[in-house]
């Protein structure tokens, strides 16, 4: 970066800029397009009712006490449509975001962490940098979740993944199988999801992915996952005779 | 550190005003009879209430109804993954209350979490994962109990979405249909830890251990009562109505004594990304703003709360902030576990309480139980496992209730 340009970056209200943040310029025509992908979602109504400026959201954030981070800053460019500086803020801001709903708080009735929910949605079926960003190292989760129909298993709970979790995590690893035996609920005996999922539920879940689009939103970001994913959800449905 | 709330609780009594009724847009102010109004027009089906409940206010005066028995288990992907002792001291406590219920396997998780972490998913998507389940939940006749406050949370946004957009209903009807399930919703969306607040003088009638030396401080859950804040359970007589009555409530009728911290309101830090993947902030929050400042202002035996991501944020950050010299190393445990020990739960057997990382034994010491022996017990059972005399431990072996109570787990 020159000087020139990062006094710049300096002196841009809010000390951010498409150098600093490393990600690629674009036309005020994709800003806009982007933007009126957020508009259009329909929740996107029931979540912004303007703004009091009173900063009770920022107040009761989690993130805004550690990043540089603002759901007042959401709300308002949402209200004002600034489509740059939406865009500047699904680039550098919105994974910040906790999605503990603390927000809330709002006097106006505004859901600035719905907001972010919806932006995030544009960010990853648009495959913006930030998304993609954000969901390095989360793969493995998106593949668990859309394929086994739980989220956190077991057998995910390693030293090596958890090595700040203590050592118990190792012995849970070490003696997984045998403890999972021990759990009297005979749901739970599984290590490699959470509890046992019929095969039926899982293909029902499967259709669910594909007809709603929702597996296809993550071609933008991980092709290769979406190709895994997609090829394993098919041919377990053509198995079974299930057409889409 | 005690705030002050005898003033509000006071007046509320002399003006026997028992919640706070206001305008709130993110709220429908009666979200049951507007799915009884949509099934009187033919757009979806609402399973109804049909066993003994007990009446709850929510937090603007709503009544909520909690069914007692006969309930579907919706259970949580992180509590069954590796807070096994949360769901197995749920199923428990309804179990020596004498109350059925139903183990599905023909569920999914809400897949909230994915979404909140990495937004990998849509309205619609959304939407018919919790409608599946629910049309699960009603084609067994049983009652869905959430497990999960993200779940509960979560599908209480599906709720008023599908209530709100007709076109929304319209897409999940014909996904359903694919699968041949009808476009159901129940007539309340309960979580857990409502069915053991209203069932709290219950559990104490059960009670054999005393807890009146333990104190407690209370993390309330975001995904609760942030989301959809109008149909968590307040009570004026607990913190004046001004937060939610779970939890409090119940760790009263117990006799243990709650302290209040000054960072009651602030999240856990969990953050569903980041405690995958940017878990950094989420240690920092943990310790910073919760243990740390429980400690210097409660300093309490232990920490409760109710849902799954506040149970492994609040218990997994400590042990990097020890390092660090920082001023941690607190029990933290669900109000399930809790509730499970004071009315004589093993606490391996049951509340497996060596999947935690934090330091439980002083709470066990405290509350009387001898957790050596215990651990001694439980290993005599895994030893039983390790030989082939069993392959299973299943209720039997935790209390010899099995069966007697009638809990069904569904064939797989």
């Amino acid at each position: 970066m020159t000087a020139t340009a990062a006094r710049d970056a300096w002196t841009d209200v809010y000390c951010k800029s498409p150098e600093v943040g490393g990600y690629e310029e674009v036309p005020l025509e994709v800003k806009a397009d982007l933007f009126e992908q957020v508009k259009g979602d329909i929740r996107f109504g029931d979540y912004l009712y303007g703004c009091y400026e009173c900063g009770i959201c920022v107040g009761a954030c989690p993130s805004a006490k550690f990043y540089d981070f603002s759901p007042r800053r959401v709300a308002q460019a949402a209200a004002r449509e600034d489509v740059a500086l939406i865009y500047q803020q699904m680039q550098e801001d919105i994974w910040e975001c906790s999605q503990c709903f603390s927000c809330l708080r709002c006097p106006r009735g505004n859901n600035p962490g719905g907001i972010i929910t919806i932006m995030r949605e544009v960010a990853v079926r648009n495959g913006l940098v930030s998304a993609k960003e954000a969901l390095v190292g989360y793969s493995r989760i998106i593949y668990k979740i859309m394929s086994s129909g739980t989220q956190v298993s077991p057998d995910m709970l390693r030293p090596d993944a958890f090595p700040d979790w203590g050592p118990e995590t190792g012995d849970v690893a070490d003696n997984l199988d045998l403890w999972r035996r021990a759990l009297p609920a005979e749901t739970m005996h599984t290590t490699s999801t959470g509890w046992s999922v019929a095969d039926r539920t899982l293909l029902e879940l499967y259709v669910i992915w594909l007809e709603t689009g929702a597996l296809d939103m993550i071609a933008e970001v991980d092709s290769g996952l979406h190709s895994i994913l997609r090829e394993l959800m098919e041919e377990r449905l053509e198995e079974e005779g299930i057409e889409l | 550190m005690t705030i002050p709330l005898e003033a509000p609780i006071d007046a509320r009594r002399r003006n026997a005003v028992r919640t706070e009724p206001v305008v709130d847009r993110r709220s429908l102010d009666d979200p049951r009879l507007e799915l009884l109004e949509l099934e009187r027009q033919g757009e979806l089906i609402v399973q109804k209430i049909d066993r003994e409940a007990i009446r709850v206010h929510t937090r603007y005066g709503r009544e909520k109804r909690i069914q007692k028995a006969h309930l579907w288990h919706h259970k949580s992907c992180g509590q069954c993954g590796h807070i096994p002792g949360y769901s197995t001291s749920i199923f428990w406590v309804m179990r020596k209350l004498g109350y059925d219920y139903h183990d599905p396997h023909d569920q999914t998780s809400c897949t909230a979490w994915n979404y909140y972490a990495s937004a990998t998913s849509n309205t619609a998507a959304q939407a018919a994962v919790a409608v599946r389940n629910f049309a699960a939940a009603y084609e067994s006749g049983y009652f869905p109990l959430i497990h999960c406050g993200t779940s509960y949370g979560h599908y209480k946004e599906v709720r008023e979405e599908l209530i709100r957009h007709p076109e929304l209903r319209a897409q999940v009807r014909a996904i359903m249909a694919k699968l041949g399930k009808p476009l159901v919703l129940p007539e309340e969306i309960v979580h857990y830890s409502e069915w053991f607040h209203a069932l709290r003088d219950e559990i104490a009638a059960k009670q054999v251990r005393d807890v009146s030396k333990i104190v407690v401080t209370v993390h309330p859950a975001c995904h609760y009562y942030k989301i959809v804040a109008g149909d968590a359970i307040y009570d004026a007589d607990i913190y004046g109505g001004q937060r939610t009555a779970v939890v409090t409530a119940l760790v009263q009728a117990l006799g243990a004594e709650v302290r209040d911290y000054s960072t009651w309101f602030d999240c856990c830090g969990f953050g569903f990304r980041h405690i995958l993947v940017q878990r950094d902030f989420t240690r920092s929050f943990a310790t910073l703003r919760k243990i740390e400042v429980m400690k210097e202002e409660a300093n309490p035996d232990v920490v409760l709360t109710h849902d799954t991501g506040c149970v492994t944020t609040l218990d997994k950050s400590q042990f990097a902030a020890k390092a660090h010299g920082r001023n941690v190393g607190l029990a933290v445990l669900s109000e399930a576990q809790f509730a499970a020990l004071a009315m004589g739960a093993h606490p391996y057997r049951v509340c497996q309480l060596h999947w935690h990382s934090a330091d439980y034994r002083p709470l066990l010491e405290k509350m009387g139980i001898d957790w050596e022996k215990a651990w001694a017990e439980f290993q005599g059972d895994l030893g039983r496992l390790e030989s082939g005399e069993k392959r299973y431990l299943d209720w039997e072996d935790v209390d010899g209730e099995h069966s007697r109570n009638g809990a069904r787990v569904q064939p797989h």
